[in-house]
This record gives C-alpha cells, structure tokens and sequence, in this order.
C-alpha cells in the first residue's frame, strides 16, 4: 500500500513535470475536456432548472385538484373522435354535481376563452381570458397583488368585472394602478378588481396564471358564446392530497347519474389530474436529458479521443526516454502509472476548467431559468474527467509499458 | 566472488522469415572487482552479450546465472528489479533526460528503488560529487559538456551501488582528451572495489581493462588478461 503510494506520488510529479515542459499541447488537449465537461455540466444544470420549472409550476396547479373535462388532458388511450363526440359539460351539469358532491371543499365551473385587453392604446393580444365563479379561488393556489377575486354576487349576477394576472397587469397599466380601471374586452367595458401577484411559472406557457385574466363565467357566455356552444370544465377541489382517489370515485359516480349513463355505457367524460400532467413531464424531460446528455457526452468523447491521441504521439515521442527509464529499472506498472497520470492530469485540469466555465455560464442561463450547479453534478464532472483521463490514457500508457527497452533506446 | 556466470548462451532473432544467430554460443564468468573489456567488430554479437549481461533481454538458450539466480527464466519485471538493484548502465550516447537536471536524473534510479525523497536526494548528491560534478548538480543536460553529461550517466550508475557498472562505448561521444578523463574515472571505480564491463572495438580503451574477451561470429575468440594494463594517470584531482 506504501509502495503503491510512492509509486503514484513519483507517477504524478513526472507528469507535472513532462507537462511543464509541454504546456501549449497540454492546454490545446485540455481544451477538448473543458468543452466536454463545461457541456454536460451546463447540460445537466439546464435540465434540472427545466424539471424544476415544470416541478413548481405543477404544484401551483395543486395536487388535490381534479378537473372534470369533456377531454382528456393526457389519456391517449381514447380515440380523439370518440373525445369529440362526447357529449358537452353543460353549466346544468355543473350545478347538478354541485348539488350532489359531498367530499370536495370547492367546485367551480371554468371556460376558456381567448380574447384581446385594452386600456386606451395599450393592448394584449389573445389573452387567456378565464370564466368562471367565486368559488374558483378555493380550487386554486392563487395570490393577490392587490384587489380581490370577484364575489359570489359579483359571478352569479354576471357582473363585468375582472381579476388580472400578473403581467397582463404590467401590461396594460405600467404604473401598476389597475385597481378599479376599466379595461375594454370585444368592447365590453370590465371593472378590474383584482391583480395577481407573479406566480412565475413560466414553463406552462398559456397555463400560466400571470397571463390569464379571469371574469364571471356568465359574461363568457353573455359576451363570448352561447350557452349551448362549448364544453365547460368543473375544478373540484379535494380537502387534502390523501383524499383524492375518494374524491375521485365520488365525482365519477355523481357525473355518472347527472350525464344519466346505465351501467353499461362508459364514461362520457374525463377526469383530469395534476398526476397525468406530472407523468407527461416526466417523459418529456426525460427524452430531453437523453438526448441533452448524449449529445453533450459526444463532446466529451471527442475530447477523449483527443487526449487519446496525443497521449500516443507523447509515447512515441519520449520512446527513448521511456527506454532509460526502464534500463534503470522502471518495471511496467511504474510506466504504465507515469502516463495514466498524465492523461488523468490533463482530464482533472480540464474538468476543473471546465467547471469554472460551467458555474459563470449557468449564472447566465440563470437569469432566464432559474438554475445553479448542483454539488453533485461538480461531483460528477470531476468523477467523469478521471475517468476520461484513465481510459482514453489507457491504451497508451500501456503501449509504453510494454515496450521493449533494447528497441526503445536504439530508437531515434 | 562470482558474480556472472554464462553457459552456452545463444540468442536468435527472427528478421522476417530468416532467423539471425546473434550469439552462438558463448560461455564466461565474470567475477567480483573485475575490469572486463568485451571487443569485437560489429556484427560479432557484442552488443547483443551487452544486453544479455545487462538483463536488457534473456538468452534464447543456455543459462544466465546472476548471483545465484537464473535470469533466464526471469520476466520483465523481475528483469526490471535486477537491473535497478544489481547493473549500473553507462552508455555511448549518455540517456539522460533531457529535461531534468543532473540531480534528478541521479536519482531517477532510486525513484524506481522506492528510496524515500530525502535520503535519495542526499544519495545523488553524493553520486554527483564523487564524479567530480559538485557544482553542476541543478544543470540540465542541455547545459553540460559531453565529459560532463557522461559523468552524470556514471553517477546515475553509481548511485545504487551495483553489482556491476556495464558500460557500452562509453567514450564513443566524446573527444579523446574527455574520453580519457572518463576513463581515467572507471580505473578510479575499479580500484576501489567495483566490477566493470566495458563494451568497445577501440583497442586503445580496451587497453585500459584487467581482461579483454575478444567476441567474433557470436562465439568468444580470445578470453584473456591484460598483462601491461593502461593506467590512465589520476587527473580527477576531487577524488
């Protein structure tokens, strides 16, 4: 155990040394590696800061919502024609259930609508404009800059006021004094009574409350379309995550008995959860890291290769020195460990180059997706380097090793 | 003391298809404190012996014996340790390294004998002294003299105190006035105790030497002692 120290001790003190006298090849071969690691490191970085943008931006959904919806979301067992035929949620479907639920301790109707805000001259184009009630805040984890979200009065007499999210806010009232303005949607004049605080979740797009705007359900289908064209969805909200899957039974009985199915006839309509969301995610951050990590890990193979190579011309280079030092009696493994440590050296010194890269990139990447380096992807980038270095250095540490030392001092 | 003993050795080579006897057959004993000079024109198979008594390569047949042990049944690292313990090498071209400097490439050997740093700096230091080099110890071997380089080689040869110092035309580089100094530093090593097999086809440095083994067609032609030895005059005034 000693021995072996000593022999990797004198091993790396050689290679410093040969690196020494070698630095502008050394540093054009480590920079192969610091390509590489920098890479899949920023890689890694991105893909996480990605799953976690998708991570919150789910649970701002809630993990006790269910959403009962003419589609489903991400089933994609079920034709989509079968979907579309399916009968319309109706609002007397809405009510009916409401009247029959027990275990939920919210339910509200939502219709989806796409319309453009005005103030004046200041305009947001197809905003996703919500309809739905005052019970929509108890299904929702949304919080308020300021204001309020409109009342049960204020819904179920199809008032026209509206609550806000957060950049459509800053959009149409830069000076963030929207509160009991008027903006204009199709023409209709809505009271603004309420501003969203920032949710931040940018990663689901339309889904994203700081660009919605809601507004009474009613005033969806007084303005927008007619009672009978378009399905709505129903939110119900379960009191706690545990109580999900009971809720979920109960929401399918009771839409059974209002949509007036016999026991033979499936499902006309879908529930909806965060889980199937969830799952989609999954996958699809999956197939990025797959791929992200592949193809970043081809860098890393190229930079391999590189030092694989120059490690072979380094042998053949110092051939004759190789050949002094086993004439004086360097045994194979003393060989084999002088040039492993060498390639092992130039990998390390690049992967920690590389990380330096990787942690000032990723504060860039950070201002538009919030990420840092983890401690174990800096683990792993110094893992991945060494080894890098050990087996790319491999093959020719162990060409030096085994030469023969009568050839290697005869050689010119 | 016996240190070597040869019998019957050979060593054949495969060049393509045609096989080339190098050694055919050749049996000596060299033993402690000996100043051996091995001659012979080229292609007499001298530097072939050289290797084999430098357990740089092993007979293709007969046995090595070195100090009692079969070097012919030997592998390469076993090969390694006897030539780190037992043979200093000094060659015609000098093989040190040309980026370290001379302290270094004393101690190189001692590196692969796994002498701890200090006593093994101590050790080259010393090496490097005796050979009359005190003050060109940090030099590198782009900045010595031929003669200097050279005795740096011996002092790398020295400094494990080996069972034999084999030097290989060790004058072969270097200009007569130097050669003569180098030699005139063999004759000081032989006299004080050590065994050295000097490899040469100049007459006039075999002269130098106690014995002369004269090899011609991989066979030993001559094995004598030299009655009128050359001693060079001591004008390595530091030792």
């Amino acid at each position: 155990m000693k021995n072996m120290l000593f022999e990797l001790k004198e091993g790396l003190i050689i290679s410093l040394k040969a690196l020494q006298a070698n630095k502008a090849r050394a540093i054009l071969t480590t920079m192969g590696i610091v390509i590489g690691i920098t890479s899949v490191v920023l890689m890694s970085t991105a893909i996480k800061g990605i799953d976690n943008a998708f991570q919150t931006g789910v649970a701002s959904l809630g993990s006790d919502n269910l959403y009962v919806d003419k589609w489903a979301w991400f089933d994609n067992d079920i034709p989509w024609w079968e979907l579309r035929n399916r009968r319309e949620i109706s609002m007397d479907d809405f009510r009916k259930f409401k009247d029959l639920a027990k275990l939920p301790i919210a339910i509200s109707p939502s219709k989806f609508t796409n319309k453009s805000l005005k103030n004046g001259d200041k305009l947001v184009e197809s905003v996703m404009v919500i309809g739905t009630d005052a019970e929509y805040l108890k299904t929702t984890n949304l919080e308020f800059a300021d204001g309020r979200f409109f009342t049960g009065t204020e819904s179920d007499g199809s008032r026209n006021v509206v609550v806000l999210g957060h950049e459509i806010a800053k959009e149409l009232f830069p000076t963030g004094d929207g509160l009991e303005k008027y903006i204009k949607m199709q023409g209709k004049k809505f009271k603004v009574v309420g501003v969203l605080a920032e949710q931040g979740s940018w990663v689901m797009g339309n889904f994203n409350p700081d660009v919605q705007a809601f507004i009474p359900i009613g005033c969806v289908f007084k303005y927008f379309s007619s009672q009978s064209r378009g399905s709505i969805t129903i939110n119900v909200r379960a009191p706690n995550p545990l109580m999900v899957d009971a809720v979920k039974e109960e929401t399918i009985g009771i839409m059974r008995r209002v949509r007036g199915l016999s026991y033979d006839e499936i499902d006309d309509f879908s529930i909806n959860q965060q889980e199937g969301l969830l799952d989609n995610i999954n996958q699809t951050v999956g197939v990025i890291q797959i791929a992200g990590l592949f193809i970043t890990g081809l860098s890393l193979f190229v930079g391999a290769i590189g030092i694989m190579n120059i490690m072979f011309v380094s042998v053949k280079e110092r051939t004759r020195e190789i050949g002094i030092r086993k004439a004086i009696g360097a045994k194979k493994r003393a060989i084999l460990g002088q040039f492993l440590s060498e390639s092992a050296i130039i990998c390390l010194l690049g992967g920690f180059v590389g990380l330096i890269f990787a942690v000032l990139l990723s504060m860039v990447i950070d201002q538009f997706l919030p990420t840092t380096v983890q401690f174990d992807s800096v683990i792993l980038a110094i893992v991945i380097s060494l080894l890098t270095g050990l087996v790319s250095g491999y093959a020719p540490a162990y060409s030096a090793a085994r030469m023969d030392p009568v050839e290697a001092l005869r050689y010119e | 003391m016996n240190i070597i003993t040869i019998e019957h050795i050979s060593k054949i080579y495969q060049v393509g298809s045609e096989e080339v006897r190098a050694l055919s057959d050749v049996s000596l004993n060299i033993n402690k404190n000996e100043y051996v000079a091995i001659m012979g024109p080229s292609g007499s198979g001298k530097s072939t012996l050289m290797n084999m008594l430098g357990c740089l390569d092993t007979p293709s047949g007969g046995i090595y014996d070195f100090k009692g042990k079969n070097v012919s049944l030997m592998d390469d690292n076993q090969l390694a340790t006897i030539r780190n313990k037992e043979i200093g090498f000094v060659f015609q071209t000098f093989n040190l390294l040309p980026r370290s400097d001379a302290l270094h490439n004393v101690e190189l050997p001692l590196i692969y004998a796994g002498v701890p740093t200090a006593e093994r700096r101590d050790r080259a230091r010393e090496a490097l002294i005796s050979v009359g080099l005190e003050d060109r110890i940090t030099h590198r071997p782009n900045e010595l003299s031929g003669g200097q380089r050279q005795r740096v080689a011996v002092a790398r040869a020295l400094v494990t105190n080996p069972s034999i110092i084999l030097a290989d035309e060790p004058t072969g580089n270097l200009d007569s006035k130097t050669g003569e100094d180098i030699m005139s530093l063999f004759n000081i090593i032989y006299e004080k105790g050590n065994t050295i097999i000097l490899v040469t086809h100049e007459e006039y440095i075999a002269n130098h030497a106690a014995r002369v083994i004269r090899l011609k067609d991989g066979f030993v032609e001559k094995d004598y002692q030299v009655s009128d030895r050359y001693v060079p005059v001591n004008n390595n005034s530091s030792l």
